[in-house]
């Protein structure tokens, strides 16, 4: 693929603004002071001239080169055999910097971990970035040293990218959107409709940090939480698991929607009931405790480093104990049980034994009245 | 945090059922008038846990539930007014007036944003001195002297351009109200437990003593909620009906008298408008003077024309406690959270809500 730049003498990142919104380049961009450069993004920064040479120079090239992004062609192009996994996702987080991670480290776990969740080992990431204009260099720093950290953790490589500038208000600060590629390995087969009557619902941690840790930096909410976001890449968690069994039928993660969603999911697409306990959800005090104050449940709070796996009884054990080693995975535990009863539907027992509906969330979570 | 899973103890739990099931004979029929404890009782199961002689209602207390139609209307029309900008609690926004939303007008064009607590509507006044801010005052005694002080606040900082459109109710007249309407026969209620944290217990008083009706004021947790069950069901079974509080760590018997004051200071008991209910004599607030310059009712002049209540919605007969959302034949059919009709569906605290999620009990 060529592309990722636009032609030789063009950077590797292409900076356009928006045809309908963008100001002429020519003569605009030289008029502009490196002190600007230094300090906030302009839509100059988008007219392909020498502010946006020197935005590439020094700000995405010093952490992203590789040789295939290096070819400076209108695509990446490189050699791949087997089954492809193929997906996209757009992050607009608000705030972009939260406790234990940002909107960069968010882009690449994100798509990575939807990769994952096909039993797919991910490999190539596009990266494509839609800035504000006045938005500080400096973040815009901060935010791709993160995505190069997250990117060499999960050892992907970030092949492609766009930069497009827009008006202020034309979007919030910044945008990014990651496409990823991976090779999903022969005789895995990880559908949300394959969970089995008898199968065992096991998620590798805590819930609802990450949902938490971002809503207790928005405006006109600030509270303070001892719990970062929980945002991780599981590729390689992932990869032990199925080393470790042939038998792991669904994975998931529990993103936007939180836990209720994905249980919901697996039950109605595997025609099965599921039943979890709640005692066995494991949730640390300080969300909880927020949770309550704010009126919401944490199993329908967003996870970015968390999964849901349904898997044969037999091995339920070997995989919750292979998880347990992963450092994304030390409060693993088992949360129920794939039923026959009530397909479609995911019941919980309560702490008093009682059971009631899991439903799917409705819209928006809001803090309560009174 | 402490004090949350210490109130779900599931071996406490259990001893208070053994009590409540040994001690309770007579056929009994309660009310949580709270929406959050329906909410409650059914994250917790608890109705399937009680004895089957013991009936529960839900009754009129969700803030988003109880508020008109046509004070709906009202809202939306302030919202279509050039200069104005609409802050409200969320659930708010999506109620379905007679013709239109707060969100609907959001989408044409008006400002409406959502805030978390009124000072954010403060925030807002002050950031935009050029424009009108409208704060939704929605809700009962538990937030009414917050919305007392923010009014207080802009006093004080001679803030010229935030109002409250005052919808807010108070509740021992409408528990009076439904008690004399007589359609449902109560062997006790289950009082409120944020607004007994500002009015205190000493209110209910006429209810044991003027209807013999049960009374203990419950919190939110499973073990507030059946230890209030099981005070009930020993003022029932020895016919001593009472008031009693089983949510101490809240509610004193003379509630919080600095929060009061406050909100009688701003506000005077007016006439109020109760969905499903129509006007209750003394029921509501609205600011008295010189605060009544603050009252957006006073300031602008709308037009939000005639009121049409959506065909075939109950929500009024379930804020009465006379049917349930099982009743209604547009519940989870036509009514639905993506598509409600009735404000109950919309609320979180809203007992369709509340019946949809949690569904009905044997599962």
């Amino acid at each position: 693929m060529r592309g990722s730049l636009r032609g030789a003498d063009a950077p590797l990142f292409q900076i356009f603004p928006l045809p309908c919104q963008g100001r002429g380049i020519k003569g605009v961009g030289c008029k502009i002071n490196s002190m600007n450069m230094e300090d906030k993004i302009l839509l100059a920064h988008g007219g392909g001239g020498k502010l946006s040479h020197d935005l590439i120079e020094q700000s995405f090239l010093p952490h992203l080169a590789n040789p295939i992004l290096n070819k400076l062609e209108d695509s990446a192009v490189f050699e791949l055999s087997g089954r492809l996994a193929f997906t996209t996702d757009s992050y607009t987080v608000n705030p972009i910097f939260f406790p234990g991670g940002d909107i960069g480290k968010l882009a690449v776990c994100g798509t990575v971990n939807d990769l994952s969740m096909s039993g797919a080992r991910p490999l190539y990431l596009s990266l494509s970035f839609i800035i504000e204009e006045g938005f500080a260099v400096a973040d815009l720093k901060k935010v791709i040293a993160s995505i190069k950290k997250a990117a060499d953790e999960a050892e992907v490589t970030i092949v492609t990218g766009d930069t497009k500038v827009v008006n202020r208000g034309s979007a919030d600060k910044l945008f990014i959107n990651t496409a990823g590629i991976g090779i999903v390995p022969e005789r895995v087969d990880i559908s949300a409709a394959n969970a089995r009557v008898g199968d065992i619902v096991i998620i590798n941690g805590n819930i609802g940090d990450h949902g938490i840790a971002v809503l207790s930096q928005r405006e006109g909410l600030k509270f303070q939480v001892p719990v970062p976001s929980d945002c991780a890449p599981l590729n390689k968690l992932v990869a032990e698991m199925l080393e470790t069994s042939g038998n792991i039928h669904c994975l998931r993660d529990p993103t936007r929607g939180g836990l209720a969603t994905t249980l919901n999911d697996f039950a109605e697409q595997s025609d099965v009931g599921i039943r979890i306990e709640e005692d066995k959800i494991p949730v640390d005090k300080a969300v909880l405790a927020a949770c309550e104050l704010l009126g919401f449940d944490p199993i329908y709070i967003a996870n970015e480093g968390k999964l849901v796996a349904v898997v044969a009884p037999d091995d339920a054990d070997l995989i919750l104990k292979k998880i347990k080693r992963n450092k994304y995975g030390g409060e693993a535990a088992i949360i129920g049980e794939v039923v026959a009863e009530h397909p479609g539907k995911v019941v919980m027992k309560t702490s008093l034994g009682a059971s009631r509906i899991v439903d799917m969330p409705v819209g928006e979570l809001l803090p309560r009245i009174c | 945090m402490k004090f949350v899973n210490e109130y779900r103890d599931p071996e406490l739990g259990r001893k208070l059922l053994d009590r409540i099931h040994k001690r309770s004979r007579k056929h009994t029929r309660l009310m949580e008038f709270c929406g959050g404890h329906t909410v409650a009782i059914f994250k917790h199961g608890l109705r399937q846990l009680l004895p089957d002689n013991i009936e529960m209602l839900s009754g009129p207390g969700c803030p988003v539930c109880v508020t008109a139609i046509a004070d709906l209307d009202r809202a939306i029309a302030l919202a279509r007014l050039p200069g104005v900008i609409i802050t409200s609690f969320g659930d708010m926004v999506r109620v379905p007036g007679s013709h239109s939303s707060l969100q609907q007008v959001k989408a044409e064009g008006a400002d409406v944003r959502i805030v978390y607590s009124v000072q954010d509507a403060l925030a807002i006044a002050r950031e935009n001195p050029d424009k009108h801010i409208i704060f939704i005052g929605i809700g009962f005694e538990t937030t009414a002297p917050t919305v007392a002080a923010s009014i207080l606040q802009a006093e004080e900082e001679g803030i010229n351009n935030y109002y409250v459109l005052s919808l807010h109710k108070i509740c021992p007249p409408i528990m009076k109200a439904l008690l004399d309407l007589g359609e449902v026969r109560l062997s006790g209620i289950i009082c409120p437990g944020h607004v007994s944290t500002i009015i205190g217990s000493h209110p209910y008083q006429f209810i044991p003593d003027e209807y013999g009706i049960a009374c203990a004021v419950s919190g939110f947790e499973p073990l507030d909620m059946l230890l209030a069950v099981d005070m009930l069901v020993n003022q029932i079974e020895t016919e001593q009906p009472g008031v009693e509080i089983a949510y101490r760590r809240g509610v004193k018997p003379e509630g919080n008298t600095q929060a009061v004051r406050l909100m009688e200071t701003v506000f005077e008991v007016a006439d109020a408008n109760w969905r499903g209910i129509g006007v209750v004599p003394l029921s509501g607030l609205q600011p008295r003077a010189p605060y009544d310059k603050y009252d957006a009712e006073k300031k602008f002049e709308i037009d939000p024309g005639p009121t049409n209540e959506p065909r075939g919605c109950i929500c009024g007969s379930i804020l009465r406690g006379v049917s349930t959302p099982l009743d209604c034949r547009l519940f989870g059919t036509k009514c639905t959270p993506e598509h409600p009709v009735g404000p109950c569906m919309v609320s979180a605290e809203g007992s369709c809500a509340t019946y949809y999620h949690y569904g009905d009990d044997n599962v």
